[in-house]
């Protein structure tokens, strides 16, 4: 183990959390979703169906339905009174139109979002909200795809949320994706679906922080979306891939109270993503007791022991995988024996100089360019306005 | 004779970004001309460049976030191939079983999700009696001898309700701007019902196949439990209960296999018979399999094979060549990469060299076809351009007189009537793949069973002890197995400790690929030719060939690599004989 390892270094980045509220801020806050959802539910549904309906005909009693609405109201850090009001979130979130497009990626969040099953709601996602547009999932190809686009753009104007998988390649003009009968470049194809969308999702690692393309020496000059994105909220989602449940609580947070949630610096919901891994995980017990695998396949290794001398990154990622897990809450990596890679940081392939070993930085990686990557913030002020957050330079990389 | 120049782009319902454009003659709607193009490009091989070979696996899995676990394997399997480790029995077994697992969930949501609205029209099913469809439903799980998944009037009458609502609605969302009613749908509107019914309860069941995924893997997609040596999840591995839970799950999945998925598979092929007879989506009938899934120990590459390798030439069966890795190439003449420069293997890196649409007429690209035209490059195997894939590894296998292979395969050309050269066809593909499914589910708990005797026996072993910094000096290996779509192989080369060099040909490389030097047709180009359009403002029949491959383009596009190509270079392990 090298010995620079200060914690100072290991322990960088500062934990958000989500504020503790006072009672005037929750009542406002309740009263606001309660007029929304009131609001919503008298507008015609786009789909007949009532989600809780759907789910009872696939047998899922309402007892099964309050435990989800009990643990979504808790992943979401919402007092428990909120309770109700997201129970009657899920019934007006088809209101809510979502177009998905894929970028330069490789199609691991669509994949998530199709074994989102965490809580057993999002087991219904195609039924519950309105999926417009998703090139993986569509029947319509070409020219077909294209007018099934063009109808929900039009339709939806300025209501639908844009979910953005996959970086954006810029070098070169753009040439290296292209998309439509048109040739259109993803840069192009992106500005101009964000243009009438009421906020843009960045989802994944790659839409959000340039991720895998982006990694030395970006071959195609990849970027996340909030570089190309100005003048209209953006919320980052990261994760490789980002967990289907985090998706759903964006969603289930804008159709309940009209607005983003809570947003740090870099733009990521704090509800997901104001706590470190290492903070949450189930082995941190083993951490605190000096009991560490030092190979893999060793006796601590079978006994379940800490990951960090096998490099794991929990102590600096940022993430709520070891709550929320992963696959219908089954396990997540370091359940698995495995040390978290980091995944959900910005530069994670080049900020570590291994994953397999507790390396904090590669001595190469620009602490830096997380600034730059959070620099283009002037939409994030865009984002305040609608979350009614304040977002600030909270990342503090051990300078 | 008039023609039209079809530009489909996006094609939908495939993994990444792909565009085809087709002529056809439009009194015939014959396809007289095609190319297919991939349009993005990521350059994921020369990230890798300089790392630490520990992490590749973790970083070359994210080329693809459907075949997933297989990259990641790939490229661990290439390492220890260097630094020439064996695995102990626990990690082959978990090893086998997460890739498994991947096989089966990737052929249930390629065939349901990706693939099925081509055969199957929805709207027709709002004609439906359920009650017929209950019958129907039973007759096909009885010509498949199993138990039908679903077969009462209820199930299907609460499809319908949902669907007449869903289409009341006036939005259709995924489903809209589909080609309903295109007169080349053959299934009855029952038919149709039954199979959109299952196309809903195979979104459960690969929910299922993901939380298998997740009990070994840690979660899935991206699964994180193997490292070079063996695997991590020995915790998991050693507890009864999640073995147990494992093997749960893996039975509902089995049971809705054989009692829908096979099932399906018997009415596509008595109502899609005549476009199997007529071999519509052939292609190239020429077949190559790397060989897949280890069922023994000891070095990966002497054990006997789940999936045999082997190369059928123009589908003949009665020939099966064996594999040799020294004989794959590949080919720029029509990829956006520059030429190689056979002289200096490895030295420097072909430069992507872009030479965009050759012309935009009314808002409209198009390729330059008789130039550069895709991202995709064009394997060779013996200087033959070959198909790869579930069908290929049935074809192989068959040939090779595997009797596990065969015995599938015969089972389902005795109860469907057709012959092994009606499986040279976009159903056929189809078939193939929902076999290789039946297959693994029947397999898998046998698995697992293995797994739990071992470990109850004492053997806990999981991770192949090696020094690093003695095998990393100077190493080269690969990876080379099957993944879902195919023959997918990863090739490194290790100096200092570090990746000196790195590549991979995968399954979508092989079956998309653009022209070759000799202007000779990739699979999917060679499926596509000579396909008759009902309507040729609809591209469905070109969409059910090309579908029928399980097109990953993520994957084939990810290469920025060496000059020349020859892979044979990596010819450093003699024993290997797949």
């Amino acid at each position: 183990m090298p010995n620079d390892l200060s914690a100072k270094k290991l322990f960088f980045g500062k934990v958000t959390g989500v504020e503790k509220k006072d009672d005037a801020f929750w009542k406002k806050l309740y009263k606001q979703s309660e007029e929304r959802i009131s609001s919503l539910e008298k507008e015609v549904p786009f789909y007949q169906e009532e989600p809780v309906k759907v789910l009872e005909e696939d047998g899922y009693t309402r007892r099964d339905f309050m435990k989800w609405v009990s643990a979504t109201t808790a992943m979401l850090m919402l007092p428990g009174f909120f309770e109700p009001l997201v129970a009657r979130t899920i019934q007006v979130l088809n209101r809510v139109p979502v177009i998905w497009i894929n970028l330069q990626d490789c199609a691991g969040n669509s994949e998530a979002l199709l074994r989102a099953d965490g809580p057993t709601v999002d087991e219904l996602i195609l039924d519950i909200i309105t999926l417009e547009f998703h090139e993986l999932l569509m029947t319509a190809s070409g020219e077909h795809a294209e007018r099934q686009l063009e109808d929900a753009m039009t339709t939806f104007k300025g209501e639908y949320l844009l979910f953005v998988e996959g970086s954006i390649p810029t070098a070169a003009n753009g040439i290296y994706g292209t998309i439509g009968t048109s040739g259109e470049t993803y840069v192009d194809h992106l500005k101009r679906l964000a243009a009438d969308a009421k906020a843009v999702v960045a989802v994944g690692t790659c839409a959000t922080f340039g991720g895998v393309p982006a990694a030395a020496p970006n071959p195609t000059g990849a970027t996340g979306v909030m570089s190309l994105v100005q003048n209209k909220p953006v919320v980052n989602i990261p994760a490789c891939p980002a967990n289907p449940a985090n998706m759903l609580g964006v969603i289930l947070l804008y159709a309940m109270t009209g607005e983003l949630p809570e947003l740090d610096g870099l733009l990521r919901p704090k509800f997901a993503f104001g706590q470190r891994i290492h903070d949450a995980c189930e082995r941190r017990v083993h951490f605190d007791a000096g009991e560490y695998v030092e190979e893999w396949g060793d006796a601590a290794a079978q006994a379940g022991h800490c990951l960090y001398k096998m490099g794991c990154k929990g102590p600096m990622t940022f993430n709520n995988c070891p709550t929320v897990k992963y696959n219908r809450g089954t396990s997540w990596p370091v359940a698995a024996g495995h040390g978290c890679i980091g995944c959900s940081e910005p530069g994670f392939f080049d900020k570590f100089d291994r994953f397999e070993a507790p390396t904090p930085y590669n001595p190469s990686y620009n602490p830096a360019s997380d600034f730059q990557i959070a620099a283009g913030l002037g939409l994030a002020t865009a984002a305040s306005a609608l979350a009614n957050s304040t977002p600030t330079q909270e990342e503090d990389h051990g300078n | 004779m008039a023609t039209k120049h079809m530009v489909i782009d996006p094609i939908t319902r495939i993994e990444g970004h792909m565009r085809i454009e087709a002529i056809v003659e439009e009194t015939t709607g014959e396809v007289q001309d095609v190319y297919c193009s991939s349009t993005m490009f990521r350059g994921i091989e020369t990230i890798l460049k300089g790392r630490d070979p520990r992490d590749c696996g973790l970083m070359a899995m994210r080329i693809c976030g459907v075949c997933t676990v297989t990259h990641y394997q790939r490229s661990i399997e290439a390492v220890e191939n260097a630094f020439n480790l064996t695995l102990p029995t626990n990690a082959r077994l978990i090893r086998n079983i997460i890739q498994g697992t991947l096989f089966m969930h990737d052929h249930l949501v390629h065939y349901y999700h990706l693939h099925s609205l081509d055969w199957v029209d929805i709207i027709s099913a709002l004609d439906a009696d359920p009650q017929k469809a209950a019958t129907e439903a039973a007759k096909w799980a009885q010509v498949a001898g199993e138990t039908p998944w679903a077969s009462d009037t209820q199930t299907f009458a609460d499809m319908k309700d949902r669907l007449q609502k869903f289409v009341a609605k006036g939005r259709l969302g995924i489903f809209g701007s589909g080609y309903w009613g295109n007169r080349s749908y053959k299934l009855t509107p029952e038919q149709n019902l039954v199979a959109i019914t299952h196309y809903f309860q195979a979104l459960d069941i690969q929910r299922d196949l993901g939380q298998m995924m997740a009990i070994f893997g840690g979660k899935d997609p991206h699964p994180q439990s193997l490292v070079v040596g063996g695997i991590t999840s020995i915790v998991d591995a050693k507890d009864p209960q999640k073995r147990q839970l494992f093997k749960e799950l893996a039975l509902r999945v089995r049971s809705f296999i054989k009692g829908a998925y096979m099932p399906d598979m018997y009415m596509l092929s008595a109502m899609y018979g005549e476009e199997m007879k007529a071999g519509a989506g052939a292609g190239l009938k020429s077949f190559l399999v790397y060989g897949g899934f280890p069922l023994n120990d000891g070095p990966i590459y002497n054990a006997t094979m789940l999936f045999p390798g082997g190369i059928v030439k123009n589908g003949d069966l009665t020939n099966v060549i064996d594999f040799d890795p020294a004989l794959v190439t590949e080919d720029v003449t029509h990829a956006w990469y520059g030429a190689p420069a056979p002289e200096h293997p490895y030295e420097g890196t072909t430069t992507p060299q872009y030479t965009d649409f050759k012309e935009r007429i009314n808002g409209v690209a198009y390729l330059d076809t008789d130039n550069k035209y895709s991202w995709i490059k064009a394997p060779l195997y013996d200087d033959t351009r070959v198909e790869v894939g579930p069908l290929a590894r049935m074809i192989v296998g068959y040939a090779r007189g595997d009797a596990r292979i065969k015995g599938y395969v015969d089972n389902f050309l005795t109860r469907a009537g057709i012959t092994v050269n009606d499986l040279y066809s976009s159903v056929g593909r189809t078939v193939g793949r929902a076999l290789e499914s039946e297959l693994m589910a029947d397999i898998l708990t046998d698995w697992v069973d293995e797994l739990g005797t071992n470990i109850d026996a004492g053997d806990v072993t999981s991770w192949t002890q090696f020094d690093f910094a003695t095998a990393s000096q100077n190493a080269q290996g690969y990876g080379i197995e099957e993944a879902p779509r195919g023959s997918l192989g990863h090739w490194v080369r290790i100096e200092n400790g570090k990746v000196a060099n790195y590549q991979a040909v995968v399954p979508s490389t092989w079956n998309a690929g653009p022209r070759d030097h000799k202007g000779r047709l990739g699979a999917y180009e060679a499926a596509l030719k000579g396909l008759k359009l009902s309507n040729i403002n609809e591209p469905l029949e070109i969409l059910r060939a090309v579908h029928s491959f399980d097109p990953c383009i993520a994957c084939a596009v990810h290469v920025i690599d060496t000059k020349g190509k020859r892979l044979a270079e990596y010819k450093i392990n003699p024993v290997c004989a797949v």
